[in-house]
């Protein structure tokens, strides 16, 4: 189900290291949920229905205006509904007292806001404070978080925030929700105030750690590379709040439901497709008469990355290494036609008119509209 | 100043009315006189010194229950803040004099009317301070704490007064100095405080000693305090030296 991911568990990832801990997670229900403010014709959200299974993780993503913070929001009662109703593990988050409710669902944001006044072990026990958890089992869980975000217990739990990195402080607002072992997660757009590198860092360490604790995660991001990358399952939102489409990252770059989500993926939805894919899922060459010195990549690698080498390279094949360093195969630019006919015939359309559709509605018979 | 100084100049050797006792020292007032000090310590400036501390921790402490019971109150209804600052600035702005003069009429010359002169002149300072240090929680902060279910109370509690911390005692200590300063002119109705020495040594022509050392103690005090209310934010906010290493 999850393609994304596996490019990205190898690797010193701090998350990785997660503890063998029992975890809950819950599946989510919208049920034509919608959002109005008085005064205003629009609605912000429209009828607005979707299923996160339990232990996948759903992108909320779509243009500035679309709703998706708000949608989040509706989901932890922190902005109240206007009609509808959300279910979480089969009951209505409406029924629930909605401090008991936010205490049951990690809640990580953009700008972090962890606690100055307070400690990084202080910060991470205020759920289990508010839940009132015995000191021991408070101290116990803070231990072990810090060691799942790979910051050392002694060293780190007495500092305060002004003390980390923008990359530490986002992983202790990740353990911090983490910290009651919530069945479901929100976070909106938790990697946005970071560089791009680091940025990249924590996504690929959160979905290692999402491997370990299989929690149900709602991300909202508006960045729609990081939409296929982290999702499970992408919510494209557009203006109004109202759903374009919602599907797997792969069937939302193969049959866009609508010109507006053809735009919004991008015209290179092509070779945005290719990054779902990683060099060991493909059939590749035997490595006769590998030059010495040739481009080598792990078969972790996706597809997306090793073609962008070989025409780094002008063409040269790529070898395909193991975790030993042995080479498991060749790539050469030839697979990549092999590829795409593969793909058509798997979708029942011509090869090489990739890009040249994207604007075209309704494309292809598996098309899917999403109301 | 000139003109003060010439008066002293004028007056020449004074006789302070100070017993049978006065020195040498003390009968040419001289700039300070030690023997003086010594001999009256105890009868007239240690009880004047503690007064001053009463007058002045009385003040204060009403007035900072006051000011925070106003602040919480226009934190959360915003409209409140305009008229709050509005009464809190006249009271400020009425000539203290004046304040301790009026109030004898309906309170009588006595501790009741030296304090609530004294605490209306704390509520601005320390109202305007409180209220700021509670908007000046980043917002993210508060969202975060209302995200993780945290009640009203408990987001005050835990998380805004900590925060505003560096900004009451900031205010705090601009009060305290305030107050000090202030309570020295109590005397005019209320005959208690550092006021009163530095009272009777003017009316000696001036008596310098007496003068020097009780608007000394005055100062120290004010230093003191100030002092405390240093040490007291560092010891209640440690997070606010806490740097990247």
């Amino acid at each position: 189900m999850k393609t994304a991911d596996t490019a990205h568990n190898e690797g010193s990832s701090a998350f990785a290291k997660a503890a063998e801990q029992e975890s809950r997670a819950a599946e989510l229900e919208l049920q034509g949920v919608s959002k109005r403010y008085p005064g205003q014709r629009e609605p912000a959200i429209a009828d607005l229905s979707f299923t996160v299974p339990a232990g996948e993780v759903c992108v909320l993503v779509g243009p500035s205006g679309s709703g998706k913070t708000t949608a989040m929001r509706l989901i932890n009662r922190m902005i109240s509904i206007s009609g509808g109703d959300i279910l979480l593990g089969g009951h209505s988050v409406l029924q629930r007292d909605a401090r008991e409710l936010r205490r049951e669902i990690g809640y990580v944001i953009q700008q972090i806001g962890l606690f100055p006044h307070q400690t990084v072990g202080e910060n991470i026990a205020t759920v289990p404070g508010l839940l009132g958890w015995s000191k021991e089992r408070t101290a116990a869980r803070v231990k072990e978080l810090l060691e799942l975000i790979d910051l050392d217990p002694q060293g780190w739990a007495g500092r305060y925030p002004a003390q980390l990195s923008g990359g530490q402080r986002q992983r202790v607002g990740v353990a911090r929700a983490l910290a009651a072992d919530p069945p479901l997660m929100l976070m909106d757009e938790p990697f946005g105030a970071i560089d791009p590198i680091n940025r990249m860092r924590l996504q690929d360490e959160f979905l290692a750690l999402q491997e370990k604790v299989r929690k149900t995660v709602v991300f909202v991001t508006h960045d729609i590379d990081e939409a296929i990358k982290m999702g499970d399952r992408i919510a494209i939102l557009r203006e109004g709040g109202h759903l374009a489409q919602y599907d797997t990252p792969r069937e939302i770059l193969t049959h866009p439901a609508d010109d507006f989500v053809a735009e919004f993926v991008g015209a290179d939805r092509g070779i945005k497709r290719l990054s779902l894919t990683t060099l060991g899922e493909l059939k590749l060459a035997e490595p006769n008469g590998l030059q010495p010195g040739a481009l080598r990549a792990p078969a972790q690698t996706s597809v997306r990355d090793a073609l962008s080498m070989i025409l780094t390279a002008n063409g040269e094949p790529l070898a395909v290494v193991d975790g030993d360093d042995r080479v498991q195969g060749l790539l050469t630019l030839s697979h990549f036609e092999q590829l795409l006919s593969e793909e058509a015939s798997a979708n029942g359309r011509a090869p090489g008119n990739g890009a040249a559709d994207a604007g075209a509605p309704g494309d292809g018979a598996t098309a899917r509209e999403v109301s | 100043m000139s003109g003060y100084a010439a008066t002293l100049a004028a007056a020449g050797p004074v006789i302070p009315n100070f017993g049978a006792h006065s020195s040498k020292c003390v009968v040419e007032n001289r700039f300070f006189c030690g023997d003086w000090v010594s001999r009256n310590w105890d009868s007239v400036l240690w009880p004047a010194l503690r007064q001053h501390v009463m007058l002045t921790a009385i003040a204060v402490g009403i007035g900072f229950l006051i000011s925070i019971a106003l602040a919480l109150a226009a934190h959360r209804y915003g409209w409140l803040e305009r008229p709050t600052l509005l009464v809190t600035t006249i009271l400020y702005t009425i000539p203290s004099l004046a304040l301790f003069e009026l109030l004898v009429a309906p309170v009588g010359a006595n501790i009741y009317a030296a304090e609530i002169a004294l605490v209306s002149y704390t509520l601005l300072i320390l109202f305007r301070n409180i209220l700021t240090g509670l908007r000046e929680v980043p917002d993210e902060v508060l969202d975060a704490a209302e995200g993780m279910g945290m009640t009203r109370g408990q987001a005050l509690l835990r998380v805004e007064l900590p925060l505003a911390l560096p900004a009451i005692v900031a205010g705090l200590r601009i009060a305290v100095v305030t107050i000090i300063a202030l309570a020295t002119i109590v005397y005019t109705i209320y005959d208690k405080g550092l006021g009163v020495p530095i009272h009777t040594a003017l009316g000696e022509g001036p008596f310098k000693t007496e003068l020097l050392v009780a608007g000394g103690l005055t100062v120290l005090l004010a230093l003191v305090a100030d002092g405390l209310l240093v040490l007291l934010q560092r010891v209640l906010t440690p997070w606010t030296r806490a740097r990247a290493t």
